[in-house]
């Protein structure tokens, strides 16, 4: 058993910091991750954690010493959001290549023109082809418990790829919810050490990192990063079934949300999923089968899973928190591809939501649900939820 | 003081942290510049190399002409990278998982330090990480084809800003990393120039051993883009020191000494010529331009003397 | 291609080992040579400093090596270049302080040589 605390998804990713007690720590504030790390720097000033802190003078270097404190062999962790991620992109693009299992967790916000600092999966959605593992969370608790399976399955000799653990700027980072902070000592042995073996500090093993690797070779190293990406699946699972010992409950790829018998469905990530939940809840006190998928693990992304937790729902909406210019949104791409395979596809339908900050409410969803089991679709056209017209 | 024996011997085994088989262009001076820095360091040396011609010319998959512990990142980050690693080697030796003495190299060209990786830089020693960065100076971007820097010197021709009928070439005089570095309260900044061995190892010896952050910044000529014949590459970096267009010089807490004085100041004509990058200042109606470096070396060198003169801490 | 590596047998994240380099011999970039004359050879050390190629291989000698005017150099003492990196750039003989170097172009060498030199 826990412990219970009244925390933010910020600190909520501090706990998990703290029990991580990574090697080094780098990054730079940046509005709404900055309380990650100013948590994050009390434990340090406090002497609750003994990581090596760097509070570095850009995201870009933020990444890029990160980066050389994992090559060097240690745990390293930083945290960002938006611009922060922009920032340092070439540096995270960059990682996935190096096979450096480097934990970050982002905290969503708008990519800027216009400025807002407030939530939307512009900036993620911006770097899912990177080569990161990418985990989205619904609220405090899964941020902290995502981050430490995200430690074990990045780190696993069989992966040896970064990850990025995602919660919603605000709505989750600075709202207080109780969040069950398991024992200290069962984290810490679930997550271990980072093994030196490959470190730039093994000096007795001199080795060259992140050697040029021209036409001849460049195509045989992606397609062995992609290998690793492909495993990550069995490793998520069983990283989960032990994370489960802790936590009492399961770590699925994705949530099902009374979807057995549902009619019509929503898909959503994050923090949108917890008012979904709501909605569909008093959709079904009002006897309507609906339900919802919450997709968990995003990169890789579980197609057949997914298609084969849809199958049987003839209308789906897909709720996207950020645009795609000119294509489908990119959850709705996802799913639209997960589902080709299907002989008896369902109607689609893609919603954009929330930019900026917008809220989303639960009438909302009902709406999108009116819509659905009304069967007035355009899968080729996407909706936007609360536009003024 | 080591001996140029001592020195090579040194560098010039396969047991070297650089070893050949490395591509740098045929009289290039990268090569003797690292191996002289890998020989004033008694511990294992761990290099954290920017994106540019020592990069480029070392790595190339499945070939590393490095014996030592090293990675390249980009372009931009060298001194970020070092201080990741420099992080990671305090926290593990703290926590009891290492124990080895090591020393932490960054290094970088004059566009990966002077231009795109300069803030990097900047934090990395206001941050007062315990490592050396190596800037070899080759003045401009010369591993893509002479494209100008901000360590470009003054009326050189570049193929970003080339001379022409109305362009002297680089209307600018270039930045002095040097000062800059030492704006930083640094424990210990050097310049030096290829051909000094023994000025070089110095240096880097006084940089592994500093008490915090140290830089070195070295003039590289490049036989590919200051174009001249392969061999003279120490001829040009003795000519560099003579006409006081390099000072070899260094600033040790603050304190600026200038190691090598010329007796007799020779004039910059002597270093331009044969180098085409200054061809067009020896055409009629540039005369100007040559008298204007010349007024601006001279100056900058008194100003370099009157420091050392006066004992007054930068 | 064929001796390339295949996808499966990649290092990961293709990091290597040291120093393998050494299977690359740029000897056969060389357009001239250095010629050693050891019999004017001073052993002052400038030559192996300087190289930027790490091609003129030196080492401590107990027992030294005739150089100029027929003296013992004790010490550190060069010895024949390696052709199999040396790049021909010049520098060894333009700063040799007894002239001991000259280049020769390959063409020559290998007339007088008889044979092939180290080919890449």
């Amino acid at each position: 058993m826990g412990v219970k605390k009244a925390i933010t998804g910020a600190q909520a990713a501090a706990e998990a910091m703290r029990q991580i007690n990574p090697d080094v720590v780098v990054a730079y504030p940046i509005t709404p991750q900055t309380p990650i790390v100013e948590h994050f720097a009390t434990y340090v000033a406090n002497g609750i954690v003994d990581t090596e802190m760097v509070p570095v003078e850009s995201e870009h270097s933020a990444m890029s010493a990160a980066v050389g404190a994992e090559a060097a062999g240690a745990r390293a962790m930083s945290a960002t959001s938006s611009q922060g991620l922009a920032l340092m992109w070439e540096i995270v693009a960059a990682t996935p290549g190096l096979r450096l299992p480097i934990v970050m967790p982002l905290v969503n916000r708008t990519i800027s023109a216009p400025l807002n600092i407030h939530g939307d999966h512009s900036d993620v959605m911006g770097v899912t082809t990177l080569g990161w593992i990418q985990i989205f969370s619904e609220n405090a608790q899964e941020v902290y418990e995502n981050l430490l399976l995200a430690i074990r399955v990045a780190e696993d000799e069989r992966i040896q790829l970064p990850a990025m653990v995602n919660q919603d700027g605000f709505i989750t980072s600075h709202a207080i919810e109780p969040v069950e902070i398991y024992d200290d000592d069962k984290v810490r042995a679930f997550v271990g050490t980072r093994s030196m073996e490959r470190g730039l500090l093994n000096v007795a093993h001199p080795r060259t990192i992140g050697a040029m690797a021209l036409p001849d070779y460049l195509l045989e190293v992606k397609r062995a990063q992609e290998e690793a990406m492909s495993r990550v699946f069995e490793v998520y699972h069983s990283v989960a079934k032990e994370l489960s010992a802790i936590t009492g409950h399961e770590h699925p790829l994705f949530e099902a949300y009374r979807l057995d018998d549902a009619e019509a469905a929503v898909v959503v990530l994050n923090s949108a999923a917890g008012t979904a939940k709501v909605a569909v809840d008093a959709m079904r006190d009002r006897g309507m089968r609906v339900g919802l998928l919450k997709p968990i693990l995003f990169r890789p992304f579980p197609y057949a899973e997914i298609r084969d937790a849809l199958k049987n729902v003839s209308a789906i909406g897909v709720l996207d928190r950020s645009m795609d210019f000119g294509a489908y949104a990119p959850v709705y791409s996802e799913l639209r591809n997960s589902l080709f395979e299907l002989d008896k596809r369902p109607k689609l339908q893609s919603y954009v939501f929330g930019l900026g900050g917008r809220d989303i409410l639960r009438g909302d969803i009902e709406v999108v649900f009116d819509e659905l089991l009304s069967g007035s679709l355009d899968p080729e056209r996407q909706r936007y939820i609360g536009l003024r017209g | 003081m080591a001996t140029l024996q001592e020195i090579a011997l040194k560098t010039a085994g396969v047991e070297a942290r650089i070893v050949s088989g490395h591509r740098m262009c045929a009289g290039c001076g990268i090569g003797t510049i690292i191996k002289t820095v890998f020989a004033a360091s008694d511990r294992p040396v761990i290099v954290l190399n920017a994106t540019g011609c020592l990069e480029v010319t070392t790595a190339v998959y499945p070939y590393t002409a490095w014996n030592t512990p090293w990675m390249h990142l980009t372009f931009e980050n060298a001194a970020a990278v070092a201080a990741g690693v420099e992080s990671a080697y305090k926290a593990l030796k703290r926590r009891g998982r290492m124990s080895e003495e090591v020393n932490i190299l960054a290094v970088g060209g004059d566009g990966g330090t002077y231009d795109i990786g300069f803030q990097a830089l900047s934090g990395a020693l206001e941050r007062r990480h315990k490592f050396m960065y190596l800037v070899y100076d080759n003045e401009g971007y010369m591993n893509t084809g002479n494209q100008r820097s901000g360590a470009t010197p003054f009326g050189a021709s570049t193929t970003t800003v080339p001379a022409g009928t109305v362009s002297i070439g680089k209307p600018q005089w270039r930045k002095n990393l040097v000062e800059i570095a030492a704006a930083h309260r640094i424990p210990y900044v050097g310049q030096s120039v290829a051909h000094n061995t023994l000025d070089i190892y110095k240096k880097a010896q006084k940089g592994f051993n500093a008490d915090g952050p140290a830089v070195l910044a070295v003039l590289q000529p490049c036989t590919t883009n200051w174009s001249y014949e392969a061999a003279l590459t120490m001829k040009y970096s003795r000519l560099a020191v003579e006409t006081n267009f390099w000072p070899v010089y260094e600033v040790e807490n603050g304190f600026v000494h200038i190691n090598v004085k010329p007796a007799d100041r020779k004039p910059i004509e002597e270093f331009l010529k044969g180098q085409t990058r200054f061809k067009h200042l020896f055409r009629p109606g540039n005369e100007h331009v040559i008298v204007e470096m010349q007024k601006l070396i001279d100056e900058e060198w008194a100003r370099l003397v009157k420091l050392e003169e006066s004992g007054v801490q930068l | 291609m064929s001796e390339k590596k295949s996808w499966e047998d990649l290092e990961l994240a293709i990091e290597l080992p040291p120093a393998t380099s050494l299977g690359y011999k740029t000897g056969g970039w060389r357009i001239v040579r250095p010629v050693w004359n050891a019999a004017e050879c001073i052993h002052c050390m400038i030559c192996v400093a300087y190289c930027p190629d790490m091609a003129i291989p030196a080492e401590k000698s107990e027992e030294g090596t005739v150089g100029k005017g027929g003296r013992v150099f004790k010490g550190a003492v060069r010895r024949e270049t390696n052709f199999d990196y040396c790049k021909g750039c010049g520098i060894c003989a333009h700063e040799c302080p007894t002239k001991c170097l000259s280049m020769i172009r390959e063409e020559e060498a290998e007339q007088a040589a008889c044979k092939v030199p180290g080919e890449v």
